[in-house]
């Protein structure tokens, strides 16, 4: 028994001497602060006084009724995550069919398309606007086309679909990288019967590629999905928010809630909100797609 | 299928296909090398403004943004050095990004294997723990803290910040961990302990070099992060000594908005390092890309 006991014990310690460093860090790091984070989404702190009162329900409710400037980040963030991951998705499938044709080029192209995913969406952001600004009115001198006329960056819409490519320019490499892995393991033999059998390529990709290559769908999706919902650095560097706000998203609407207004309780209240959209979203998502894989 | 066949050979008609002729190229294959040759200098146009005109004066950027520099001029790069303090700031960023890294992998790959090993609740619980807090956004997490850091004195410091991408790391990181593990023979392990070998020893010495795949994978996909990351750093780091390459572009480029000229010189300086990084270890980061996403 004592014998039995000793054992436990030191099982116990060896399995805290491993995994307790990391856990600690962890607790204190990620779990702690997110448990404060719902504790003060409750309250009216506002950073400076360093007063904390519990003002119940208030923060949440003000959101949904009275914080316009949040209800419109909200709609700009949902209408920008289903066009960038629609297309984002799309242009990294089409590179992807593209690279694993028989082409000569295909290597040093497919590191051409990856090139953007190593630079950070900060640098990125101020790398755009430069194209935006004095690129695209450059072209547009040049080859008289309106689309490069229009007042890049200085409107809502051009706002909009200036983040949008951005972010499909940069995101279309990386998940060229995952469907092209996922399109070199499709069975050959399976596209050849399905030749033999009288299929031409289009119904070869609709009933035997993407239904086999549905896993990296699903990877895909959550990757862009989370990517769109929660983009920052892009956001902040190509247009802060502007003009007049209106290319605003959530995660930006956050931080300037919390660390520009000093709202630290309703930046909370946000953050919590973010959160709970962000996991069932993507939760959904993730058993939605599962639900359509198939084995080879 | 377009190819009309000129004597129809009933007995030729392959129980098997034909094997492919390797390098055959057909007009359309040609026609795809063409289109995505296209899409890929359509790709580069961006690359090609930012970099011819950082070596433009700021008069020609504005009269001949199109057109490569009428006279090549390099003092844009060394002002923006000067002005960056880029020697410094490059020195910041590869501390934080190599500390955190070697905190990442030291501390995730001993956990991620305690974990496979010990058949019990609490392990499940714990791990269970890393792997749902993955879901969690940065923004749900920064208000607190960024209060809670300040109370610990983890603010401003090295140390402070890499213990934090350690935290924010460990999710993906277990989990990468913990999916490759189950693929190593406990046997071994049984074999070092009637040897005498102690835990740690089992784990340093015979475990961990086994790991060596997924811990490169591991490697890239946290570098590719904690290099690139502003968020985090621009609220833990106030001393301008301690500013990481991002970090610094965003200030840097904050006061020099309108001087294009050493504004895109600066931006391609913080460019460089990565993708140097990145020529160098192309095949692992590709790899590392689709193992760390397929699991």
């Amino acid at each position: 028994m004592a014998v039995g006991n000793k054992k436990k014990v030191k099982r116990g310690l060896e399995f805290w001497m491993f995994v307790g460093p990391v856990f600690l860090v962890f607790a204190v790091i990620v779990l702690v602060p997110f448990f404060n984070g719902v504790m003060y989404s409750f309250t009216d702190w506002n950073g400076i006084t360093g007063e904390l009162n519990w003002i119940g329900l208030d923060n949440y409710v003000r959101l949904f009724t009275v914080d316009e400037q949040f209800q419109q980040s909200f709609w700009l963030t949902t209408r920008y995550t289903v066009v960038a991951v629609i297309l984002t998705n799309l242009v990294g499938f089409i590179l992807a069919f593209l690279l694993t044709q028989n082409i000569r080029t295909r290597n040093f192209l497919r590191t051409i398309f990856f090139m953007p995913n190593l630079i950070g969406g900060l640098i990125l952001g101020f790398v755009w606007q430069f194209i935006y600004v004095k690129g695209f009115a450059s072209i547009g001198e040049l080859t008289g086309w309106s689309l490069f006329e229009l007042p890049w960056l200085g409107d809502a819409q051009t706002g909009f679909w200036g983040i949008v490519i951005v972010s499909v320019w940069q995101g279309g490499g990386y998940i060229m990288v995952i469907y092209i892995a996922a399109l070199q393991n499709v069975p050959q033999e399976l596209v050849e019967a399905a030749k033999i059998d009288g299929a031409n390529r289009l119904s070869t990709l609709r009933n035997i590629t993407i239904p086999l290559i549905m896993p990296s769908v699903t990877i895909c999706l959550f990757l862009t999905i989370s990517w769109s919902f929660k983009l920052f650095d892009t956001n902040l560097s190509l247009t802060n928010g502007g003009p007049f706000k209106s290319t605003e998203m959530l995660a930006l609407n956050i931080y300037k809630e919390s660390f520009t207004n000093n709202n630290l309780g309703l930046g909370s209240a946000k953050a919590i909100i973010f959160f709970v959209v962000v996991a069932a979203i993507t939760v959904t998502q993730v058993y939605l797609t599962k639900k359509r894989e198939v084995e080879a | 299928m377009s190819t009309a066949q000129p004597l129809p050979k009933p007995e030729l008609k392959p129980e098997q296909p034909a094997p492919k002729k390797r390098g055959r190229y057909s007009v359309r294959l040609g026609t795809v090398e063409i289109a995505a040759v296209l899409i890929g200098l359509l790709y580069m146009i961006p690359f090609y403004y930012v970099i011819s005109n950082s070596f433009k004066t700021q008069g020609d950027i504005f009269t001949n943004t199109s057109g490569l520099p009428k006279e090549w001029i390099t003092s844009n790069y060394t002002d923006a050095w000067e002005a960056m303090n880029f020697g410094k700031v490059f020195l910041n960023s590869v501390i934080i990004t190599v500390g955190a890294n070697a905190v990442i992998v030291i501390f995730c790959s001993m956990a991620a294997w305690k974990l496979v090993r010990t058949k019990s609740r609490l392990s499940t619980i714990v791990f269970f723990l890393f792997v749902a807090a993955m879901i969690i956004p940065f923004q749900s997490i920064m208000i607190p803290l960024s209060k809670l850091s300040g109370d610990l004195g983890l603010q401003n410091s090295y140390w402070g910040l890499i213990l934090m991408y350690l935290g924010f790391g460990s999710g993906l990181s277990i989990f990468l961990y913990h999916g490759f593990m189950k693929s190593i023979p406990e046997e071994i392990e049984e074999a070092a302990i009637i040897d005498g070998c102690s835990q740690w020893g089992v784990f340093w010495r015979i475990v961990f070099p086994l790991l060596k795949p997924i811990t490169v994978t591991i490697v890239i996909l946290n570098t590719l992060w904690i290099w690139n990351d502003f968020l985090l750093p621009s609220l833990m780091l106030r001393d301008v000594e301690l500013r990481t390459i991002p970090l610094a572009t965003f200030y840097f480029f904050g006061q020099y908005t309108k001087q294009w000229d050493l504004a895109l010189a600066g931006l391609i300086l913080g460019i460089i390092p990565l993708l140097l990084f990145f020529f160098a270890m192309q095949k692992q980061i590709i790899q590392g890309i689709t193992s760390g996403s397929i699991k």
